[in-house]
């Protein structure tokens, strides 16, 4: 017979109390019946944000429209490019929201009516809401680089929305031969993943050296810095010596002014032009196509929020969180897009009961493979500023550059961990 | 339905405890996040509720709240073990938690983000969920061979085959192997400090045994399903 434990001594004495008196203000207790909630999108915010105000309130009525029948994640899609992961791994469904008691609608959302207060889909269907959470990815700007069109997409994967464009473009450096150049021509910010284009040279760069190994990479860029970018160089030196090849943002003129897919080739601002077996042109994004036709958008593409709440600064009700958001302090990152899905879905809830939203915390952790047993890393933990204008970081880091081997190699067990738990987070 | 029991407990409690408790660091004077807000940073990593589904990322449900404010703590102040003492000496309710030196890959950036407040907050979340038992596979020889010597070893003090969080001991049954082995590394290399009885135990298997009674021991927790 045990008796009082220390567990049970610190609850009994008040040890709670912490968290005792954030229970005011917890939204499970509103009485939020036949409010609706409507959750445009279900990807790495979407989905997140309809499960927990579900979850938070289950008198809410949650309504999630996707257009995709499965969801391909973005993050592990560089696995799958490098071949190491099969593309069946990352393609998840939405059977688990469903059966959260979201109401999930496979379609297109086409317009949103902000007076009104509805949302139509491409069949025709029209859903109320009360409050509406618009996550919609992003879109590419099929116009920013001549001859780089949605036709040029399929000679040269962008493969920067998983799915068929992450198969394809896996499919040609397969059919490379070897001796083969690999270019990769990533974009200037703000763009989705900050890591992921290099992250992507690495993947590749296993898959050469592996299979290919007289094969090179270019790395044509826009920028001069890039996310990661001593812990990147670091990993290429010492695992992929003499294969890659990175050319900064002065070099090119910031980037692809051209690209001509008969030929094969790209050619940079700065008039040189490149010839590759396999090209990868990642173009610049702006928020996706329905925040623009719902007014969500600034002249920069992207859509400004209140960063307690998420909720647009240009049409009330209505929440934009993930990649299309002007998340100040954050990246456009995953998990980014998670803790977001969670800081909107509790506002939301508590702006259903008409209560005053808590006090949001933010985070960030973001894994990059540079080879199976060598995995980096950024975390970070933030905190709205006091004057409300930025997401603050008041912790965080990389990893350290003197890192052991067996750190390295943790951090890939960890990475492949974030995304089993993260994905269970979204979807389960 | 439990996370609404949990919350209407605290909401219970809310109700005879003294007013809005303040970020002391980092947040101006703001009132802290609620659980579900602070628990949320941790559980797209850790696992829904705290149950990770692996392979390395521990679980943390079910860890009794001491051993996580010393985990946290000694995250906090990275190698200042003196000032993670000092940071739970602060506190009269946490005589109990012991701090010892912990390397992380993430965590330790991390966990200087949150205040002593919030991170009690979240020990109490995970500590009230039951153990999370993790589906793995495990080689059932070395784990039999792994009970005798936990029997020998480690039940005095890790009760119920490991199972236990009794005396706030911190549960090792169904816990990711890739995490034990992690963990059981950075004991035996001394990366990761633990009680002089611990550290005898160990010394005492490693002698008799080598890696392989490590790995006979990991497969045993592994084993608890």
């Amino acid at each position: 017979m045990t008796t009082l434990t220390r567990r049970g001594f610190l609850k009994a004495t008040g040890g709670i109390a912490a968290v005792g008196t954030i229970g005011m203000s917890f939204p499970q207790l509103a009485l939020g019946g036949n409010k609706n909630v409507v959750v445009i999108g279900g990807g790495a915010a979407g989905a997140v944000a309809a499960k927990h105000i579900k979850l938070a309130d289950s008198g809410i009525n949650v309504t999630l429209i996707e257009a995709n029948d499965h969801y391909y994640t973005c993050f592990m899609s560089n696995e799958v490019i490098g071949g190491d992961r099969d593309i069946s791994t990352i393609r998840h469904g939405y059977e688990g929201l469903a059966n959260h008691g979201i109401q999930v609608v496979h379609s297109k959302a086409t317009g949103v009516d902000t007076d009104a207060r509805t949302v139509t889909t491409e069949g025709g269907d029209s859903f109320p809401y009360d409050r509406l959470v618009v996550s919609p990815g992003i879109d590419l700007k099929w116009d920013a680089i001549e001859g780089y069109d949605m036709a040029a997409a399929e000679a040269m994967p962008h493969a920067w929305k998983a799915g068929p464009q992450t198969a394809l473009l896996r499919s040609q450096l397969e059919a490379m031969e070897d001796g083969g150049t690999f270019i990769i021509c990533p974009p200037g910010n703000p763009f989705r993943c900050p890591p992921g284009p290099y992250e992507r040279v690495c993947q590749v760069a296993h898959y050469f050296k592996e299979n290919k190994p007289n094969s090179k990479i270019l790395v044509l860029d826009a920028k001069d810095k890039f996310s990661k970018m001593g812990l990147f160089t670091q990993g290429w030196e010492r695992r992929y010596d003499g294969m890659i090849e990175w050319v900064s943002g002065t070099d090119t003129a910031e980037g692809i002014a051209e690209v001509n897919t008969a030929d094969m080739t790209v050619t940079t601002e700065f008039g040189d032009t490149h010839e590759g077996a396999v090209i990868n042109v990642i173009p610049p994004q702006s928020a996706g196509q329905i925040a623009q036709a719902a007014g969500l958008t600034d002249d920069s593409g992207w859509c400004p929020v209140h960063l307690d709440t998420f909720e647009s600064k240009l049409v009330p009700g209505v929440h934009v969180i993930g990649d299309a958001s002007i998340a100040t302090g954050l990246p456009k990152s995953g998990y980014a897009a998670n803790s977001e899905g969670k800081v909107c879905a509790a506002a939301v809830v508590a702006m259903l009961a008409d209560e005053e939203p808590g006090t949001p915390s933010y985070v960030n952790t973001c894994y990059s493979l540079i080879a199976p047993d060598y995995g980096i890393s950024v975390a970070a933990v933030y905190r709205l500023a006091e004057d409300k204008s930025k997401v603050a970081k008041v912790a965080g880091g990389l990893t350290p550059s003197d890192a052991s081997d067996e750190m390295l190699a943790r951090e890939v067990q960890y990475a492949y961990s974030w995304y089993n738990n993260i994905v269970a987070d979204m979807f389960a | 339905m439990h996370s609404r029991f949990i919350s209407l407990a605290l909401l219970a409690s809310a109700l005879v405890l003294p007013p809005a408790l303040h970020a002391d660091e980092h947040g101006g004077g703001a009132p802290i996040a609620s659980i579900e807000m602070l628990t949320g940073a941790c559980v797209a990593c850790h696992g829904p509720a705290g149950a990770s589904v692996g392979p390395a990322i521990p679980s943390l449900a079910g860890l009794p709240a001491v051993y996580f404010i010393g985990a946290m703590l000694s995250y906090k102040h990275g190698q200042d073990l003196d000032a993670a003492e000092a940071e739970a000496a602060s506190d009269p309710e946490l005589e109990d938690v012991e701090i010892f030196a912990r390397h992380g890959t993430i965590m330790d950036r991390l966990a200087s983000g949150y205040t002593l407040a919030e991170i009690k907050a979240m020990a109490h979340y995970f500590a009230d969920k039951s153990i999370a038992l993790a589906t793995q596979e495990f080689d059932a020889e070395l784990a039999s061979k792994g009970e005798a010597l936990h029997s020998d070893n480690c039940e005095k003090c890790h009760e119920e085959g490991g199972r236990s969080t009794v005396d706030d001991m911190v549960p090792l049954a169904g816990q990711w192997k890739h995490y034990l082995h992690y963990s059981l590394a950075d004991f035996h290399g001394g990366a990761r400090g633990m009680p002089k009885k611990m550290k005898s135990r160990l010394e005492e298997v490693m002698e008799t045994e080598g890696e392989d009674g490590l790995a006979a021991l990991i497969n045993y927790y592994a084993s608890q399903q």
